[in-house]
């Protein structure tokens, strides 16, 4: 898995019936310090994310399984939000 | 698997709940002589690691699932499945 900031949204009226009802997030790979790390993504928000938070993603087949009762077609997928990281008495969130 | 060090404890109340309970833990891949590389992996831990270990992590679904404990496929890929003493190069040098 691996962190992120929401950036975004994605809005797709067409696309295939087992995304219906999910939510799309742009989301930016960062590390701990909040420094950018590669190309910015879409995700399956399974979390109820919004702009700004900090989040951690599941990609490949681990992406297809955070719904419950069925499987998904998504490659990566928001499975947590961060409250804070704790670090050598250090806090950030 | 990779090497990695244990740079910070990730708290989080939202979250799928396969993670609820488990110590998830930030890592940064290290180099087998403990440089610090590029990146930031999210683990589940599975052995007590903590801060400042040096640590083996396999980034696999299915090694995931066995590993927790599962008999059906999670979204859990990353998990922490040992804490390194020493890394023993080749002519039996130690890092």
């Amino acid at each position: 898995m691996r962190l992120a900031r929401v950036i975004g949204k994605v809005w797709a009226t067409v696309k295939d019936e087992k995304l219906s009802g999910l939510r799309l997030a742009v989301i930016e790979p960062v590390d701990e310090q909040d420094a950018p790390l590669g190309p910015r993504l879409v995700a399956v928000d399974t979390v109820g994310s919004r702009d700004g938070d900090l989040v951690y993603w599941v990609s490949g087949a681990e992406a297809t399984f955070p719904v419950e009762g069925r499987q998904i077609p998504s490659d990566v997928s928001i499975v947590g939000l961060v409250d804070r990281l704790d670090a050598k008495g250090t806090s950030r969130t | 698997m990779i090497l990695g060090k244990v740079t910070a404890t990730v708290v989080s109340t939202v979250k799928h709940e396969t993670y609820k309970n488990r110590t998830i833990l930030v890592v940064r891949p290290v180099s087998p002589e403990g440089v610090p590389g590029e990146g930031a992996i999210v683990a589940v831990d599975t052995v007590g690691a903590g801060e400042g270990d040096t640590v083996l992590v396999a980034s696999e679904g299915r090694a995931a699932m066995e590993i927790l404990g599962y008999d059906r496929r999670i979204p859990i890929r990353s998990v922490i499945i040992g804490i390194v003493d020493r890394v023993v190069h080749g002519s039996g040098d130690e890092a």
